[in-house]
């Protein structure tokens, strides 16, 4: 079953395509990496699915999902790591959709708080304040805020950047505990061997779409070329790349 | 001895105790506000903004003299124009916050002067400037009470969007369609407490009392519970300790407010034990890092 369809999808920015006429679909329950050359739209068709930015052609649909049921972890999050809240309030932040603006936080919430943190690897360091992090550690406080979310779509963009080798598999195994439990995972990423490793599904853009389906055959050198190569295009010519897909 | 040093004054003069309530009302109100421009990195947005409301107080002046309504209204509307202004100067143009910020306030504190002159008084323009918090009348301490308590009101109701807006405003936008409202309601709060503050400490002054105490605060406190709490203690005993040094020594009582708080933040600044300058190089402090 498809959770998310692009129907010949065109996103941008300023009326100038970062993607264009993309047309493919995400299954339900699938784990899929989004690769491609810098440039080339990974972002932003992440943002495109959040709902942060609009189509300038064509559709994103969302088959059973609400905008409620996804949960969005940006690239370089803007966080304020001087504001003074703990990794606790970080984390609870996660509980949003549960308890709004005036909700309680109940002892069921605090035990799910708890849990998560102690999931992600930061059991103790609960009552720190987030500026005391380090960055594999605030990348693991953000994962807790995620499990918090309990969303059916996750979306990651970029999540292992700048982080340490054993912060990144223990997310890797939140990521694969996501996938075992049934929820669409999608996630940008640059390491090529951690996709091929840990993502069955690849969708590979240029800002067109390279290709998209198992890992084993998405991943290939001339697909990688060929991408560069249609992103090279596209910089040279930027306006003249918008012109056509517009 | 200490009776006629501290009680004596407030004892004796309604005048002292009703400035005295004005500049509680004003810190209870106002410093909270304060606290979340500072986190929001504000501060200067609040300087601005405070220098905005001149020229609205100065054409309320204009067209009915020294009206509280009337100065109130034209203070609100003229804050709240320039606080859209600069936002859109420097979202719709090459020009950054801060110097559009800059541009407004300059402008705003020039023509703010310019209406006052050509009807008042000297006295007039240095009652618009600097506050008349010793001549706050029942109906100045009506209005300061009111807003201080909408502001801590509408504070409360929006506290958990405004912190999320503050340390994580992508997530709230994902998460929430509170973001705007937040944002504005919370420029609204600005406003409000600087022309609160306007009547009794004066444009100039206003934005003090909102961003000493806060920015002092900040160095000894480090939940956003006890921030807020010790910014509005800081606020109250600046304006208690201000008002009797005035009261003592014969000095304008708006700066002498202002400056006791200057001198609690300057003391944060180099004995507060979060990032202050002592603690931030005592060696222990490199080492367990």
């Amino acid at each position: 079953m498809t959770a998310l369809a692009f129907r010949n999808l065109t996103l941008g920015y300023d009326a100038l395509p970062a993607v264009k006429q993309l047309d493919t679909q995400i299954s339900e329950g699938s784990l899929t990496a989004i690769v491609g050359p810098n440039g080339a739209g990974k972002s932003t068709l992440l943002k495109g699915v959040t709902g942060v930015l609009s189509p300038i052609e064509g559709q994103i649909e969302l088959n059973g999902f609400v905008r409620d049921d996804i949960a969005y972890l940006p690239q370089g999050s803007d966080i304020d790591r001087s504001f003074p809240i703990t990794v606790t309030d970080l984390v609870a932040m996660g509980l949003w959709r549960e308890i709004g603006s005036f909700g309680w936080l109940t002892r069921g919430h605090r035990a799910r708080i708890d849990e998560a943190i102690a999931a992600v690897g930061l059991t103790g360091l609960g009552k720190r304040a987030i500026g005391s992090l380090s960055g594999g550690q605030m990348q693991r406080a953000l994962f807790a805020r995620l499990l918090l979310q309990d969303a059916r779509l996750v979306l990651l963009d970029e999540p292992f950047t700048a982080i340490d080798a054993r912060t990144m598999a223990d997310l890797l195994q939140v990521i694969a505990n996501w996938h075992a439990e049934g929820r669409t995972v999608v996630a940008v990423l640059h390491d090529f061997e951690t996709v091929k490793d840990h993502f069955p599904q690849t969708l590979m853009l240029a800002r067109e779409l390279v290709d998209h389906g198992p890992t084993t055959r998405v991943m290939t050198s001339e697909n990688q070329m060929r991408a560069r190569q249609m992103c090279e295009a596209c910089e040279a010519a930027p306006h003249i790349c918008g012109k056509s897909a517009a | 001895m200490i009776w006629d040093a501290l009680i004596e004054p407030f004892a004796q003069f309604g005048f002292m105790r009703r400035a005295m309530l004005g500049c509680v009302a004003i810190a209870v109100g106002a410093t909270p506000v304060g606290v979340f421009l500072m986190l929001r990195r504000m501060s200067l947005t609040g300087d601005a903004m405070a220098h905005a409301i001149l020229p609205g107080a100065a054409v309320g002046f204009l067209i009915s003299g020294l009206s509280l309504g009337a100065m109130t209204i034209g203070g609100l509307i003229a804050g709240m124009l320039v606080a859209l202004a600069s936002g859109f100067v420097s979202r719709m143009t090459a020009l950054k916050e801060d110097a559009s910020l800059a541009a407004f306030y300059l402008i705003s504190l020039a023509l703010g002067v310019l209406i006052v002159s050509t009807r008042g008084s000297n006295v007039d323009l240095m009652h618009v400037l600097f506050g008349t918090v010793l001549a706050l009348d029942n109906a100045a301490l009506i209005l300061l009470c009111s807003i201080a308590s909408l502001s801590i009101l509408t504070l409360a109701i929006l506290f958990r969007p405004l912190v999320l807006e503050c340390a994580d405003p992508q997530f709230l936008r994902s998460v929430s369609k509170l973001s705007a409202v937040t944002h504005l309601t919370f420029l609204c709060l600005v406003v409000m407490n600087l022309v609160a503050g306007f009547h009794a400490l004066g444009t100039l002054m206003a934005v003090g009392i909102m961003i000493l105490p806060a920015a002092g605060a900040r160095f000894w406190a480090v939940g956003i519970g006890g921030l807020l709490g010790l910014a509005m203690l800081i606020a109250i005993a600046s304006s208690i300790i201000g008002l009797l040094l005035s009261y003592h020594y014969s000095l304008p009582s708006g700066p002498a407010i202002i400056l006791v708080a200057g001198i609690v933040y300057a003391l944060s600044v180099i004995f507060g034990p979060v990032g202050g300058l002592i603690s931030q190089n005592l060696p222990r402090q490199r080492t367990a890092n």
